[in-house]
């Protein structure tokens, strides 16, 4: 088969688990739904990773770094504040022994 | 081939690729940790965890660091972008938190039209004459376009939040801005077809395809005001994903095209959630302007009726819930304004004190963006099971003795179910007005965002104990406890 349509085929694959997973988080989690998936759309960085050795000149890289930069303000920023969030819900039963977090 | 056998061997292609799988595996097993609170720590985790290995394998390729400055880029990128965003991510405050998201957004959004930038001018290496593929280009122009418009519509939506820019809708006079809209639209495909049609123009890309969708991303969110910034929030994230997958199929990278759709979804669906609970169109609140021309006249002959509010002091209000079975309370943006998260779960403590229960009711849109109140809330220690959706609580108001609303309006308006001449008519809202009596927080008598009369003020068995949300609170809690 043609890369480009495996590549199609994953991309259509990936919609319907994607919709599929996100439909069952609850409205109670969906602000760090949406950090969390900021983190996730962080994975542009590959693509300022991928391209940097082939590319020439001040302007590509100088683009390419912040494509970079941004791509890791995504992914570090995005999952650091989910955590952080996710961290605060709390059940009504304190006695939650069996999950030692850290 | 000097290189020992090992390094040989995780440089191949076969074992890059399998640790994409394992990534974006890990990454879908992280995300379906998010169904619930128990689960969602470990799940975020596990996505870092994937997300880590697939950058991993990406720097492990051959020739990744070839040429003499890449590495030194690479690191500066990654430092730089490590020295923003974990300060940022450590220090936010909760009730910042639309803010930070906007923002996180439109940097996924910019750096996703910095690539396809990147690549487009690679098409021209090789002396012009470069290897241009039809495959790379269409998908790299469809992110180019969307990550542009996604980069300036969340730093729109970022200064709206953040009260930089103002909040109320800023547009065109009447119909111009759709045909505006439409027209930059219409020129940023063109350009694309264009483009791909075999014109080779980095001209042509930077002024009919950057600054085009810039402009679009402008236009599209300043009329939008604050009441629809949770539907606009979930539509850039939405967009971001999706310019994120194109990057992907443009670099044959599964692991891109996978998180990308991931991100696509969620935004979609909770872009669909939020309007739907706003009984608004995605099309007509992009079009703009609650509040706007066509709203406010209609909104201002309904309702008030001439009827008469009635004030109540915060003594009279501790001895209505001290003595009430049941306390639902609402809460709006006006208490992520006002910060008074704290107070309020001071005050449940007081009256779950005094053996009243006490439930929260969360309207879906309620705050700024999806899921707000809850973080709110959380942050606050108020355990999540307290916390209940408006399809839950709507049959309890008629057994609830006291609603208690503190800085919500729009979504507790009766006229959404009671007059179709409303522009909220048709609004899932919370049926507050069912309860035996219903108090109202309110900083003035203004009205909520969307400009409308809230006839449900005017309700005999409502009082309203206006000023400040967290120090009415505050006063209520301190009655409570004398009583």
């Amino acid at each position: 088969m043609d890369s480009l349509v495996i590549d199609l085929a994953v991309l259509v694959l990936a919609g319907f688990v994607g919709y599929a997973v996100i439909s069952k988080v609850p409205n109670t989690l969906h602000t760090p739904l949406m950090s969390g998936t900021n983190a996730i759309h962080g994975i542009v960085v590959l693509g300022g990773l991928l391209l940097m050795a082939e590319s020439h000149g001040v302007l590509e890289k100088v683009l390419l770094v912040i494509a970079v930069a941004f791509g890791t303000i995504n992914v570090v920023g995005g999952f650091l504040v989910t955590d952080r969030m996710l961290g605060m819900f709390k059940h009504k039963d304190p006695p939650r022994s069996e999950e030692g977090e850290e | 081939m000097s290189l020992p056998l090992a390094t040989v061997f995780l440089q191949t292609t076969n074992f890059i690729d399998a640790c994409y799988i394992v990534a974006f595996g890990l990454m879908i097993y992280g995300m379906s940790g998010l169904t619930g609170p128990r689960t969602a720590v470990r799940g975020n985790q596990i996505a870092a965890l994937g997300m880590a290995i697939a950058v991993a394998a990406t720097l492990l390729r051959r020739g990744e660091f070839s040429g003499s400055s890449t590495v030194w880029l690479i690191i500066a990128g990654v430092a730089i972008g490590t020295a923003v965003g974990v300060p940022a991510a450590r220090n936010v405050k909760m009730t910042a938190m639309p803010q930070m998201v906007a923002l996180f957004n439109g940097v996924g959004g910019g750096a996703v039209a910095l690539i396809a930038w990147v690549e487009y001018r690679h098409g021209f290496a090789h002396d012009g004459s470069g290897p241009w593929s039809l495959r790379v280009e269409i998908f790299e122009l469809f992110g180019a376009i969307v990550g542009s418009i996604s980069f300036w519509g969340s730093n729109i939506a970022f200064g709206k939040l953040q009260e930089i820019l103002p909040g109320r809708p800023i547009k065109l006079p009447g119909a111009a801005q759709s045909v505006v809209n439409l027209a930059l639209f219409v020129v940023a495909v063109g350009v694309a077809v264009v483009l791909c049609a075999g014109t080779h123009s980095q001209l042509l890309f930077i002024v009919g395809i950057l600054v085009v969708a810039a402009v679009l991303g402008n236009l599209l969110v300043l009329p939008i005001g604050g009441a629809d910034m949770p539907v606009v929030i979930s539509l850039l994230n939405a967009f971001t994903g999706l310019s994120a997958a194109a990057t992907g199929v443009a670099l044959s990278n599964p692991v891109m095209i996978v998180a990308g759709m991931i991100v696509g979804a969620s935004g979609t669906i909770l872009t669909d959630q939020m309007a739907k609970a706003m009984n608004r169109s995605v099309p007509s609140i992009v079009a703009g302007g609650f509040g706007g021309t066509v709203a406010a006249p209609a909104g201002a002959t309904a309702g008030a009726g001439g009827g008469t509010v009635r004030s109540t002091s915060a003594a009279d209000v501790a001895i209505q819930l001290s003595y009430a079975r049941q306390v639902v309370i609402a809460p709006g943006y006006g208490m992520a304004v006002a910060q008074a998260q704290h107070a309020v779960r001071e005050l449940e403590r007081a009256l779950e004190e005094k053996g009243v229960t006490v439930k929260y009711a969360i309207h879906p849109v309620a705050g700024r963006m999806p899921g707000h109140m809850n973080v709110l809330l959380a942050e606050a220690d108020v355990p999540y099971d307290l916390l209940r959706e408006m399809d839950d609580i709507n049959p309890e108001f008629s057994r609830t003795d006291v609603t208690l609303i503190i800085g919500a309006n729009d979504v507790t308006n009766p006229a959404a179910k009671n007059e179709p001449g409303s522009p909220i008519y048709g609004m899932p809202i919370l049926e507050v007005d069912r309860s035996q009596a219903v108090i109202v927080l309110k900083r003035s008598m203004a009205s909520g965002f969307a400009g409308i009369d809230n006839p449900l003020f005017y309700d005999p068995k409502t009082s309203m104990l206006f000023g400040d949300a967290k120090a009415s609170v505050s006063d209520i809690t301190a009655e409570v406890q004398a009583l």
